[in-house]
C-alpha cells in the first residue's frame, strides 16, 4: 500500500473516524460467569450508538466498564483517548451519565440537584450560576427550579437526570435505558432533547429495549445478547443484511395449523411468537393471495423492521425478553 | 482534587443538614439538658461526690463523649446506608471524577462534624449549669471531633458490609451499647469488677472520656497522647478497611 495515499485518506476521514470509545476483547466475569465475552467495538465522535438487547444481555455491565465503575477481567478499553479504568477519574470529567434508575438527591430541589452535582466536578459557583439556568431551560424545568424531587413526574425526573449529566458539558453521554417507564409524550420530549444534543456535536451511547427508539435516534446499532455483540450497523443496514424485507403476521390459534397445511412452502422463514406466526419473505403476494382465499384468518402485512432482526439474531421476542 | 475530593461529599451532607438545622439543633440542646437535669440532680442527690466533684459535673463530661459516639455512629450507619443503598447517592457521585476514597473520607468527615454539632450543645448546657471547671473545656472540642471521626469510620466499616437496617442491630447491641455503659460515662471504671475494667480498656470510648473529662472538670490529664493515639489508630484502620470494603462493594 502506498504510504502517502493511505495518509491522505486518513486525514480526509479523520472527523468521521475519531473513536471516542475503543473496546478490544473486552471481557467481564462475575465469579465464574462471563457477562461480557470479549467484545470489540468503537464509538465515533458525533454519532449516536444504540446498544440493543434483552435484559441480562450484558448492556449495563458494558456501560459500567466504560465508566470505570466495573473493572474488566480482560481486554483493553479506551474512552475519550484515556485508558479505562486506569485513568477513569480523569476521563469522567468529560463524560455524562444517565443511569438506568434515577438517583436524584431527594433532599434537594431541582436547581440544587444541578448545583450539588456540579460541585462533584469541582465547578465554581460562577460557572454553575451560568450553566444551571440554561440546563433548566433545556430540561423544560425552569418553572420547577425550586420544586422538590418528589413533586416531579417521571418524565421531569428523567429530564432533570439528563440535565444533571450535562452539567460538566461532556463530550460523550452514556444513557442506560433513558426512556424506560415514560409515557409517549414524555418519551417524545426526551428524544427531541437527545437529537438537539447530537446536533450540537455530542456523542451518545445508549442502551434501550425499544426498537422505535433505536430506529429513530441511532446512527448505528449494536445488537447484544449473552455478552456478545451479534451484529452492528445502521438500522437499514441491519434489516438489509439479516432479514427478508417483507413480513406477513398471522394471528390466532389456527395460524400455525393453516400454515403447515394450505400455506406450506409459501413463507421463506417463519417465527412463532406467542399465538402469532411471522412469515418472512421477499415476495409476499402468493402468501397474501392464499390468505385471502382462506376464511377466518386474521393477518397483517408490513415491512421488516429492527424487531424482526432482533428476533432472528437473539431468538427472543423483545416484548417478552424482559 | 485528589486530596480535597472529599470536600464536595462533605458539603452535600452539610447542605442537607442545614435545611433542617433549626429543629434538630433544638433537639440537640433539649435532650441533654433534661438528661443532665434528671440524672445529674436526681441521681446526684444520692451521691455525695465522684472523684472529688459533684455527680452532675462528672456526668456532663461523660455524656458529651457518649453523645459524640452515638451521633457519629448513627450517621455512619443509618444515614450513610440510606445514601448508599436507597438513594444511590454514592453511585451518582462515582459517575463523576470523585473516587470511592473521596466518598468514604467525605462521609467520615461528616460523621465527625455531626459528633461536634451534637456534643457542643451539651458542653454549653453543662457550662450554663456550672458543671464545667474552666475555659480549658473548649479543648474538648477537637478531641470530640477526633472521636467522631473514629466512631464514624468504624460505623462505615459496618455499613460497607451491611445487607439492611437489621444488620446494624448487632453492632448497636453488641458493641455500642456496652461501650456506652461501661466506658466511664456514667460511673468511674474503677468501681467495676476487674474483668470489666480490662474490657473497658479495649473500648475507644474509654480513651475519649480519659481525655475529655479532665479537660472539662479540671482533673489532672494522664497520658493524653496515648489516648489520642489510640483514637487516631482506630480512625485510620477503620477508614482503610471501610475504603477497601466499599471499593469491593461499589466497583464490581
Amino acid at each position: 500500500m502506498n504510504g502517502s495515499a493511505s495518509n491522505s485518506t486518513a486525514v480526509a476521514a479523520a472527523p468521521l473516524t475519531e473513536a471516542v470509545v475503543r473496546a478490544v476483547g473486552l471481557t467481564k466475569l462475575y465469579g465464574e460467569t462471563p457477562v461480557v465475552k470479549g467484545v470489540d467495538f468503537n464509538v465515533y465522535r458525533g454519532e449516536c450508538v444504540g446498544l440493543l438487547g434483552p435484559n441480562g444481555a450484558g448492556k449495563t455491565t458494558t456501560l459500567r466498564l466504560l465508566l470505570g465503575t466495573a473493572h474488566p477481567s480482560g481486554g483493553t478499553l479506551e474512552v475519550l483517548g484515556l485508558p479505562v479504568p486506569a485513568r477513569a477519574a480523569e476521563m469522567r470529567r468529560r463524560l455524562g451519565v444517565v443511569p438506568q434508575f434515577d438517583n436524584l438527591d431527594p433532599d434537594f430541589t431541582v436547581a440544587e440537584n444541578l448545583q450539588t452535582y456540579g460541585s462533584y466536578f469541582g465547578l465554581s459557583r460562577a460557572v454553575l450560576a451560568e450553566r444551571v439556568p440554561v440546563l433548566l431551560e433545556f430540561a423544560a424545568l425552569t418553572e420547577r427550579a425550586d420544586a422538590k424531587i418528589s413533586a416531579l413526574s417521571g418524565g421531569m425526573k428523567r429530564r432533570l437526570t439528563l440535565a444533571r449529566a450535562l452539567i460538566n458539558d461532556p463530550e460523550l453521554l452514556v444513557l442506560d435505558e433513558p426512556t424506560t417507564g415514560l409515557d409517549p409524550q414524555a418519551r417524545q420530549l426526551l428524544w427531541r432533547r437527545l437529537r438537539e444534543l447530537l446536533a450540537a456535536g455530542k456523542t451518545l451511547l445508549l442502551t434501550t429495549h425499544y426498537m422505535e427508539e433505536a430506529e429513530r435516534l441511532c446512527d448505528r446499532i449494536m445488537v447484544m445478547d449473552h455478552g456478545v455483540i451479534l451484529a452492528t450497523g445502521s438500522p437499514a443496514e441491519l434489516i438489509r443484511a439479516h432479514i427478508e424485507p417483507q413480513v406477513v403476521e398471522l394471528f390466532g390459534p389456527r395460524a400455525a395449523e393453516w400454515l403447515a397445511a394450505d400455506g406450506a412452502g409459501r413463507a421463506e422463514r417463519t417465527e412463532e411468537v406467542g399465538e402469532s406466526v411471522l412469515c418472512y419473505l421477499h415476495d409476499e403476494r402468493p402468501l397474501l393471495d392464499a390468505l385471502a382465499a382462506a376464511h377466518g384468518l386474521r393477518f397483517t402485512h408490513r415491512r421488516a423492521n429492527l424487531e424482526d432482526v432482533f428476533l432472528k439474531l437473539t431468538g427472543r421476542d423483545l416484548r417478552t425478553a424482559s | 482534587m485528589a486530596i480535597w475530593g472529599w470536600v464536595p461529599v462533605w458539603r452535600r451532607n452539610f447542605l442537607v443538614w442545614r435545611k433542617l438545622a433549626l429543629p434538630s439543633l433544638l433537639g440537640n440542646f433539649g435532650e441533654p439538658l433534661f438528661y443532665l437535669l434528671a440524672l445529674g440532680y436526681g441521681f446526684g442527690s444520692f451521691v455525695d461526690q465522684v472523684q472529688g466533684m459533684p455527680y452532675l459535673m462528672f456526668l456532663a463530661s461523660g455524656i458529651v463523649c457518649g453523645s459524640a459516639m452515638n451521633s457519629a455512629t448513627l450517621e455512619g450507619l443509618y444515614s450513610a446506608y440510606v445514601r448508599m443503598s436507597m438513594q444511590q447517592t454514592w453511585e451518582g457521585i462515582l459517575a463523576t471524577p470523585l473516587s470511592v476514597r473521596d466518598v468514604v473520607v467525605g462521609e467520615m468527615m461528616w460523621t465527625g462534624t455531626k459528633a461536634l454539632i451534637n456534643s457542643t450543645p451539651i458542653l454549653v448546657v453543662a457550662a450554663a449549669l456550672g458543671a464545667v471547671h474552666d475555659w480549658n473545656a473548649l479543648w474538648a472540642l477537637p478531641v470530640l471531633l477526633l472521636a467522631g471521626l473514629a466512631f464514624g469510620a468504624m460505623a462505615l466499616v459496618v455499613t460497607s458490609v451491611a445487607t439492611g437496617f437489621d444488620f446494624f442491630m448487632y453492632y448497636s447491641t453488641l458493641i455500642i451499647t456496652p461501650m456506652f455503659l461501661l466506658s466511664g460515662v456514667f460511673f468511674p471504671i474503677d468501681v467495676m469488677p476487674g474483668w470489666v475494667q480490662g474490657m473497658a480498656q479495649g473500648f475507644p470510648l474509654t480513651h475519649v472520656v480519659a481525655v475529655v473529662r479532665p479537660l472539662m472538670t479540671g482533673l489532672p490529664l494522664v497520658a493524653p497522647l496515648l489516648h489520642l493515639a489510640v483514637l487516631m489508630i482506630c480512625a485510620v484502620l477503620a477508614l482503610t478497611a471501610a475504603t477497601w470494603l466499599l471499593r469491593r462493594r461499589l466497583i464490581r
